[in-house]
């Protein structure tokens, strides 16, 4: 076989990069900043132009109780990812199936929301302004958050037969990333509608 | 050359396959299937740049068209409703299907070789970003035999490629024209994100053993900048076209004026995505010059870290700039101040690396081989592209030209001028890596020739009726306007350059299966491509390289001076 080296000298010490899924879940995550960045600014823009109601102050209640099930589930999924690394997988199933449940729960809560809306309220997309900037920009955090709960369902049913071990804490933390994401995006969707919206 | 003849290094321990791959040729459908089901970057790499040499045939016809239909006053070569569906989907192929999908090609086959890795740190993602992106591309043409438009005149979307509202909207284009618009640009936006998502942790995750990020060559850099304009650019524009479709379908009124929706804010999201965009265009195209030109002048590029910071530079200025655009909009005196001194930031960073080109060929021995000529020839356009661009940033010159033949050419001249010329180096550069066998010289000069004079005739010219006062995207003219010459000779041009590009790809074929045999390394240059077969075996390097300076291959034939001793 014809072959010819290309090394020159050798490289002192251990060669070290960063892990590719980081790197990859830190860009998807610039990419979706982005993306929610438009939605939010198209959100903030049509406040307050709407000649049409119902409006953002007569339809909209504060959901407290489920963002801090939301935001909570950042705590939980710290706690799984600290289980995991550490190779305790009871603590890790446990951790990782009450951030599912919480996650679980403020989808609840944007469903009870919107039905009322819908019924009651008479608030369709296509009502007014408000209607067309709220449902796209909840809906777009909606459907992160069900992105979200779906992979993580998969950990869990991968842990549960077994699949999911100690040497699999970078996986899950890379998915972690995501979810924490989805946390932090909806501190910003909180402040926009329900804060400086409404 | 074959590797023996190759001067060993000191120190060897690595050492990588030099032999052919031996591709057991199967039946052709086996070989169809195999690219079909390729992961393998440098095969996604050919596919994306045969699918973009593709429409770049089809766009080219668009222009061509459009251009008859201008070359005299009062002409009726096409239709009003026709000549709109083929400015709409010139300028939508030629950025979409065609730039991007280009440069893609480009990055996808040479970053994991020149880091020396082998293969992008996630194959199948790759490939699913390109055939989500060849869908898009096959949806936006699929329109022209499915699609409905306005009273039944129209197939194809005629509504610009920047698709301003509320003209998009339901009640003004009815049917499904601008409905393949948007899903075919959010198709090949996700492919875009994908594959930008993929280079950047390549880059920073790949790279073999003693490549660190100040001796990456500046190839993967730019396309790692390139990558990150695309997240945060392309990532709105995907944005707006799912605005659009919820307008349009569910009956939303973000862009929906009658409703209080603003058109102003489209124009905002569009120009957010399409002014970053033209840099993702023309970084790569500066990426192959940073390649090209120091190899043809024989020297080490001049300033590689003011090169990287320049480009880095260039990446985040240009997130600032888009409202240049809108000056005619209307801003305030602040918003025109501010808009106009960013965009003229942004020569600060273009200059510096127009110098640093020049001091690289300035001494050296040049070779003035095709790649070279389409560089040197870059260099030029470039130089003047940005000369008008700067004319253009000034808010008060703009409110003149706005959406006038100059603005046409001005950007052309980026375009063409820039970006395609040094797509055409890259080209004539690595098809030897990519095929094995050498482009034809004669018939490259012949193109080169043809291409420079038809370019100059076409864009030089064009300046002028929008100086006189053409807009553009106008169907025809009046023939007492002084704009008859100058749209004969921009028309004749166009055909001069159309026949270049018949030659080249009669030279593209013709090399396939009759060039001169490459060899590894044809052009005797140094960076990590050249150090392996000519088509590179699937795996890339039988065993991991390690590198010890910018530019290994110099180390490895000249072992008594080599780079790693001075960096």
């Amino acid at each position: 076989m014809a072959t010819v080296s290309i090394q020159h000298g050798t490289v002192e010490g251990a060669w070290t990069q960063p892990a590719r899924g980081t790197i990859a879940m830190v860009s998807l995550i610039i990419a979706e900043s982005a993306i929610f960045t438009i939605f939010v600014v198209a959100y903030l823009y049509y406040i307050g132009h709407d000649v049409l109601g119902p409006t953002p102050r007569q339809v909209l209640e504060v959901p407290w109780f489920y963002s801090i099930c939301l935001i909570s589930s950042s705590g939980s999924i710290v706690l799984a990812e600290h289980a995991i690394e550490h190779g305790r997988m009871a603590a890790f199933r446990l951790w990782w199936a009450v951030t599912i449940l919480l996650g679980i729960t403020f989808l609840f809560g944007t469903g009870v929301e919107w039905h009322k809306l819908i019924v009651h309220d008479h608030l369709t997309i296509s009502t007014n302004l408000f209607g067309t900037t709220y449902y796209s920009l909840v809906g777009l955090h909606a459907s992160h958050v069900v992105v979200g709960l779906i992979m993580m369902l998969f950990v869990m049913a991968f842990s549960l037969a077994g699949a999911v071990r100690q040497e699999h804490a970078y996986r899950v933390k890379t998915l972690a990333l995501y979810w924490h994401f989805v946390d932090a995006v909806w501190l910003v969707v909180f402040t926009v509608v329900y804060v400086v919206g409404r | 050359m074959d590797g023996q003849s190759m001067p060993a290094a000191q120190g060897i321990e690595g050492a990588l396959d030099r032999t052919p791959a031996h591709s057991a040729r199967g039946t052709y459908l086996e070989v169809v299937h195999s690219w079909i089901v390729t992961v393998d970057h440098k095969k996604l790499g050919i596919l994306y740049i045969a699918y973009a040499l593709v429409f770049l045939l089809v766009a080219g016809v668009e222009a061509m068209l459009i251009r008859i239909q201008l070359i005299r006053p009062h002409n009726d070569f096409v239709s009003p409703f026709t000549f709109n569906r083929l400015f709409t989907m010139h300028g939508t192929t030629m950025v979409f299907l065609v730039g991007m999908p280009i440069l893609f090609g480009f990055g996808n086959y040479l970053v994991p070789l020149m880091i020396g890795a082998r293969d992008m740190a996630f194959p199948r993602l790759n490939a699913f970003s390109f055939w989500i992106a060849a869908f898009g591309g096959l949806l936006l043409y699929y329109s022209f035999i499915g699609g409905v438009g306005l009273a039944g005149t129209g197939s194809a979307p005629d509504v610009a490629w920047f698709a301003y509202a509320p003209l998009t909207e339901k009640a003004f284009s009815p049917g499904h024209t601008v409905d393949y618009w948007a899903v075919a640009l959010l198709a090949s936006g996700i492919g875009s994100i994908g594959t930008a998502i993929n280079i950047l942790a390549t880059v920073f995750c790949m790279r073999c053993k003693g490549m660190t990020l100040l001796r990456i060559p500046l190839l993967p850099w730019l396309y790692a900048t390139t990558s990150f304009l695309v997240l945060v650019a392309v990532s709105p524009l995907t944005a707006c076209q799912a605005m659009l479709l919820i307008d349009r379908y569910l009956g939303g009124h973000f862009f929906d004026t009658q409703a209080g929706g603003s058109a102003i804010l489209w124009a905002h999201f569009f120009w957010i995505f399409g002014h970053p965009e033209v840099y993702v265009l023309v970084l790569p195209a500066f990426a192959f010059a940073n390649e090209i030109i120091p190899v043809f002048s024989r020297k080490a590029i001049f300033g590689y870290p003011a090169m990287v910071a320049a480009s880095v530079g260039i990446g985040f200025i240009s997130l600032g700039v888009w409202a240049h655009h809108m000056f005619t909009i209307g801003l305030t005196s602040f918003g025109n101040a501010f808009f106009t001194l960013s965009t003229m930031l942004v020569s600060i960073p273009t200059g510096i690396k127009t110098f640093n080109w020049l001091a690289t060929l300035w001494g050296g021995k040049i070779r003035f081989e095709t790649p070279m000529l389409f560089s040197v020839a870059f260099l030029f356009q470039w130089v003047i592209a940005g000369l008008t661009g700067i004319m253009l940033s000034v808010s008060a010159w703009n409110w003149q030209l706005h959406n006038s033949y100059f603005v046409v050419a001005h950007f052309h001249y980026v375009l063409v001028g820039a970006i395609v010329f040094m797509i055409f180096a890259a080209l004539y550069y690595w098809y030897p890596k990519m095929t094995g066998r050498m482009l034809d010289e004669r018939l490259g000069k012949w193109h080169f020739w043809l291409m420079v004079i038809g370019f100059h005739m076409t864009f030089d010219f064009m300046h002028f009726p929008g100086l006189l006062g053409m807009p553009r995207q106008i169907y025809t003219y009046e023939p007492d306007r002084g704009w008859n010459t100058l749209n004969f000779i921009v028309s004749i041009g166009g055909f001069i350059q159309a026949i270049a590009i018949l030659i080249f790809v009669y030279n593209l074929v013709h090399s396939y299966f009759r060039g001169e045999e490459a060899g590894p390394d044809p052009w005797d240059a140094w960076t990590l491509e050249w150090a392996t077969s000519s088509p590179p075996p699937s795996y890339n390097f039988a065993t991991d390289p390690q590198v010890a300076s910018r530019r290994p291959l110099w180390d490895l034939k000249h072992p008594e001076d080599p780079d790693s001793a001075f960096e």
